[in-house]
């Protein structure tokens, strides 16, 4: 027998605890930056003064177009020379969530956009402030049509994630990554993360085209 | 006189740099093309077998695209550099598993694109074609993949751009790519600000380059299938601005079906 089933019940607990909790960590937090600053973003792409609305386009097309790997060296390695000093984790929820803001902001855009025209009309007719007609009446109807999508990159958030073991972030991969070269044997441990990535992500896209279906009318 | 990027004879930092990340820029443009041959073909071939009338071969290509877009791409690196070697005693490569990662990951979601593509032709080519007595073969290969041909390269954009970015990944199994020049150049005490700088800045150029291309690409696909003559096809070009198809899902071609 090829696979040491010994090693992997002895691995097993300590990867799916200490590992997962990083992993959990590194995804929600990089999501909530993500969805927050996207939706910032998205509103200041907007702004009618193009002195802001394309600096902040230019410079969110070229995070886009750069590798997610770069960014986090970048955050870890040349921000602590300018004083900012933060723990491995920290730095790579920074990066995760400015990274896909980038895309995220995209899906807001498309959410705005979508909101019918009617919308906008009838708040001009009701003399609504136009802070309130994005606050009460566009954002809600924008977001709502956002959530699927949104959904989606939460997953993806959630499968970019091990590449904060490379800054030394000790996540499910980073921790089997460990486990492997005290034994130079990665088989057990990375098979058993890969499994554990199936195991969430395949259900989470089942229940986002779900609500992408329910959402869709 | 002009001075190539490359040359060592530039000033300061970019001087002792740029000589080296060319090197490493090759690697990427060698690892991209390589994976983007591998991923087009995975994505036809598997996204043609998701609309079989087989039910087994659709739940073939259905396990393949859910199985590898499922996990990410780095567990997919290290599991066929690392793990893979000691189940079938069989070592790949460096840069040969780096490659059939990426084209393996990326054909997944290619499938996706491609079999949304080909659903959107409209029914009555399909009709038609089977009204002329076209083979299955012939349907496919002369009436509808040409015209969904079309449709799959903006989002094909994407996902090539996505490949481009995943080759970074590869530095991590020691391939001697742009990233991997970089942290080797900051290790030995260049600047790293500078360094990472222009990391950054060569990658943005490679991304625009494949944008150029595919632009260029579906113009001429579009001609092709006689949609939009000459300047019609170039004003829609610049219509299409570089929407990022979600990693997980590809809903602009989801939302097609």
């Amino acid at each position: 027998m090829i696979w040491d089933w010994d090693w992997t019940l002895e691995i097993l607990p300590e990867l799916l605890t200490q590992g997962l909790l990083v992993t959990l960590q590194a995804t929600l937090g990089g999501a909530v930056l993500a969805f927050v600053l996207g939706l910032f973003v998205a509103l200041l792409r907007r702004s009618r003064n193009p002195f802001v609305s394309r600096p902040v386009g230019a410079v969110m097309e070229f995070v886009r177009s750069t590798p997610l790997l770069v960014q986090l060296f970048v955050v870890y390695y040349v921000l602590p020379d300018f004083g900012v000093k933060m723990t491995a984790l920290m730095t790579g929820i920074i990066g995760l969530g400015v990274h896909y803001a980038s895309y995220t902001s995209e899906v807001y855009r498309a959410g705005i956009d979508g909101v019918p025209k009617g919308q906008w009309e009838a708040a001009i007719a009701l003399n609504l402030p136009r802070r309130w007609t994005w606050i009460s009446v566009v954002l809600p109807q924008a977001v709502r049509r956002s959530l699927p999508a949104l959904g989606n990159y939460l997953i993806a958030i959630f499968k970019e994630s091990p590449q904060l073991s490379i800054i030394t972030v000790v996540d499910v991969v980073g921790f089997a990554r460990e486990l492997g070269s005290e034994r130079f044997r990665y088989l057990e441990p990375m098979t058993i993360a890969g499994l554990f990535f199936l195991l969430v992500a395949i259900p989470a896209s089942i229940f986002v085209r779900r609500l992408e279906r329910r959402l869709g009318n | 006189m002009t001075i190539s990027p490359c040359s060592a004879e530039l000033p300061g930092t970019l001087g002792e740099a740029m000589p080296f990340l060319c090197e490493g820029a090759v690697i990427t443009l060698q690892s991209t093309l390589g994976g983007s041959l591998l991923a087009i073909a995975i994505a036809l071939l598997v996204g043609l077998m998701a609309m079989s009338g087989h039910a087994w071969v659709r739940g073939v290509a259905r396990v393949y695209m859910e199985f590898f877009r499922g996990t990410s791409v780095l567990v997919q690196l290290f599991w066929i550099f690392y793990a893979m070697p000691i189940l079938t005693g069989f070592q790949l490569d460096k840069s040969f598993a780096g490659i059939l990662a990426l084209g393996l990951n990326l054909g997944a979601y290619g499938s996706e694109v491609v079999r949304g593509a080909v659903q959107s032709v409209p029914q009555g080519q399909r009709e038609a074609a089977i009204a002329l007595n076209f083979s299955p073969y012939h349907r496919m290969r002369y009436v509808i993949l040409p015209q969904a041909f079309v449709g799959m390269i903006p989002p094909m954009n994407n996902l090539l751009i996505e490949l481009l970015k995943a080759t970074s990944l590869l530095s991590v199994i020691t391939v001697a790519d742009l990233t991997y020049q970089g942290r080797l150049l900051v290790n030995s005490g260049s600047d790293q600000l500078i360094v990472f700088a222009l990391l950054l800045l060569i990658y943005f150029l490679f991304s625009y380059l494949i944008t150029l291309i595919m632009r260029f690409v579906e113009g001429r696909a579009a001609r092709m299938v006689g949609r939009g003559g000459p300047g019609s096809g170039r004003r829609k070009d610049r219509r299409w601005s570089r929407r990022p198809v979600s990693p997980a899902e590809t809903p602009s071609v989801e939302g097609a079906r």
